[in-house]
């Protein structure tokens, strides 16, 4: 039996998604627009054997996760653009360190408090490299509220699988949406852990990977009394200068998801068969890219339209696919230019790419996309 | 050989640590782990957590759960750790710029909180590990590399600030005093709630060969003379103090921890 249908927030459905995937730990700070994680999950932890705390800032409210995680709790925290600048710091230990957590930013108008609290797609380059260093990332990307539900665990089962921060990249329409979702049942659901180390505390390696690419991870407390470090260490866990031994554990950060990226990359498209006219867009915007194709279609414009749903690792494959037989490519984005920039790379000069770009604080209504196509046919 | 204490609860084979020769911050962890041995705790139940800096590294060579995170931020990752785990013992070592400077905010709200995490300061008057800048605690018109000139900040008093933003247990001890220094552990551990000891060490190295102040030896002395225990102080005449600092136990009052009362809200919600 399904849950009864609900309207329901997007920021909501984040939290329901959290508490669902096994969720037991949130430690925020308040920002808008994504205020209603912190306070939904406030409510909703205890009543799950969960914890919540507001932290001092975000700063705190990254690391607060990482060490919740470290001792076996699944942490999640939310903030938006400017709260996810000052949670790089630490992002960027929970990527080297290799502690399963889960970053929600609502993406609003920025630089600085920019726009507050208006809907932008600002932070796609920042969820990529706005933490210093070479770093792995996964990056998930929702368009309804019921795919926040779903990507939400998803986003803690890549954590657990991988050992690595998994940021879902939401913007302020889809955070503060309603949609009238059903939510499935707990049985349906698949939810990953992280695996342990079957050895004894004396055999135990924690930075001794499998063939996977990952190493199994202790909790503190378990009795294998083992040392984490933000520096680059060896497979005892312990700091090292050796490049040999940096080089090899950096590389095996970034070849962990690349191992396992048809794994975790995801997308979805529309009507690209026939289409000589591929929209590409994600988030809050794919709707106005739903709807600007389907009034092409009916005016007999061949569009489709490709949605990344992980926008980091970036569908790529598909997409160089797609370039041999599409003439031309519209990037959608409530930014100047960010995913563009990486359609740009993988389509090269195979077919024609247009921009169309808002950052003024509104949505991107679905006549703008068809404005725009119209004026290149 | 090393000792049975350094046997017992070192990494050994991490050793010799990378501390300067004459450093007190050897003599400060030693301290921690006397304590531990003292209270008998389950040493699978125990994790040391640090953030950045000479002081930082101690964790490294102790023989528990660790955790060497970014700078200032010790506190922050210790308080998830002890409400995903509260039967943990959570012991977080940190310098006086790893503490009082860019983990300031996550210090005074770590004692508002009065969770159950004993913080222990390692105190050397300057940033060593980025070799001799002022730090939060150098005196006034003492020099650094960045203040050549002496340094025109006031320096915090940190057991006052402590006890001022909530903390529940505050003492404050030198690497001389190890004795004063080890029970004060103890009773830091002992108290559930946020305890904070400040361990002044000494940094022959880059504090005091800037400002003078000799060996390691003559650094060490000069704690055993300067310092004064609070409950002798408190009947000695005003004018004896001059030039003098307090040692010992500042505060102990305990009032309900964070973990404890966080864990009645769930309670309230427990199905019979």
């Amino acid at each position: 039996m399904k849950s009864k249908a609900r309207l329901m927030q997007g920021n909501e459905a984040c939290v329901e998604g959290a508490i669902a995937a096994g969720m037991k730990f949130f430690a925020g700070y308040p920002i808008t627009p994504s205020t209603e994680v912190a306070e939904i999950a406030a409510e909703k932890l205890p009543l799950v054997g969960g914890k919540f705390i507001q932290m001092e800032d975000e700063i705190a409210s990254m690391a607060a996760i990482i060490g919740a995680s470290l001792a076996g709790s699944k942490s999640m925290t939310a903030t938006s653009g400017p709260g996810f600048s000052l949670k790089q710091e630490n992002l960027g230990y929970a990527s080297l360190a290799e502690v399963p957590c889960v970053i929600v930013n609502v993406q609003r108008s920025g630089p600085s408090t920019g726009l507050p609290t208006s809907p932008a797609q600002g932070d796609i380059m920042q969820a990529r490299w706005g933490s210093h260093g070479d770093h792995p990332v996964i990056a998930l990307t929702p368009s309804s509220v019921r795919e926040t539900f779903d990507l939400t665990i998803k986003a803690f089962n890549l954590s657990e699988k991988y050992r690595v921060p998994v940021i879902l990249l939401m913007d302020e329409i889809i955070g503060h949406m309603r949609e009238r979702v059903e939510l499935p049942e707990i049985s349906e659901i698949e939810i990953i852990d992280r695996k342990k180390p079957t050895v004894s505390r004396e055999k135990y390696l924690p930075y001794k990977a499998d063939d996977d690419l990952i190493p199994p991870m202790a909790y503190y407390g378990d009795g294998y009394r083992f040392h984490v470090t933000g520096l680059a260490h060896d497979e005892t866990g312990f700091p090292t200068n050796n490049p040999a031994i940096a080089d090899k554990l950096y590389r095996r950060l970034l070849d962990k998801i690349e191992l396992h990226k048809n794994e975790i990359i995801e997308w979805e498209e529309q009507c690209t068969d026939d289409a000589d006219i591929v929209i590409i867009s994600i988030g809050g915007v794919s709707r106005a890219a739903d709807t600007a194709m389907k009034q092409l279609r009916q005016k007999g414009v061949k569009v489709g339209t490709y949605r990344p749903i992980t926008v980091w690792p970036f569908p790529e494959k598909r997409l160089i696919e797609l370039a041999d037989k599409v003439n031309t490519f519209v990037v959608a984005e409530m930014n100047l230019g960010q995913m563009a920039l990486e359609v740009e790379r993988i389509i090269k000069d195979k077919a024609e790419l247009i921009k169309v770009n808002k950052v003024n604080g509104e949505a991107i209504y679905p006549e703008e996309i068809i404005e725009k196509i119209e004026e290149v046919l | 050989m090393p000792s049975a204490i350094v046997s017992e609860y070192f990494r050994t084979n991490k050793l010799p640590q990378i501390w300067c020769p004459g450093c007190g911050h050897g003599i400060i962890t030693r301290a921690i782990t006397v304590a531990i041995d003292k209270l008998g705790l389950d040493r699978d139940k125990i994790c040391i957590v640090s953030g950045i800096g000479c002081s930082s590294r101690a964790p490294g060579y102790m023989d528990f759960d660790t955790l060497h995170t970014t700078h200032g931020r010790a506190l922050a990752f210790a308080t998830g750790i002890k409400m995903a785990n509260p039967d943990l013992k959570v012991i977080v070592i940190t310098g006086d710029g790893d503490a009082t400077a860019i983990g300031g905010n996550h210090l005074i709200h770590a004692c508002r909180r009065n969770i159950d995490i004993t913080a222990i300061i390692y105190n050397n008057n300057i940033y060593g590990m980025t070799g001799g800048q002022y730090s939060p605690t150098t005196p006034k018109f003492d020099k650094g590399t960045t203040a050549p000139y002496g340094n025109v900040d006031k320096a915090f008093d940190i057991p006052a600030l402590a006890a001022a933003a909530g903390a529940t247990y505050v003492g404050r001890s030198t690497a001389y005093h190890t004795q004063l220094l080890i029970s004060l552990i103890e009773n830091g551990i002992k108290n559930e709630g946020f305890s904070l000891i400040e361990a002044i060490s000494v940094c022959p190295t880059y504090y005091g060969r800037k400002n003078k102040k000799g060996s390691a030896v003559e650094m060490l002395e000069w704690q055993k003379n300067h310092a004064v225990n609070i409950a002798a102080a408190s009947k000695m005449a005003p004018e004896s103090l001059d030039g003098k600092f307090l040692i010992g136990e500042f505060k102990n009052s305990p009032e309900p921890e964070y973990t404890k009362e966080y864990q009645k809200i769930i309670d309230m919600f427990k199905k019979e």
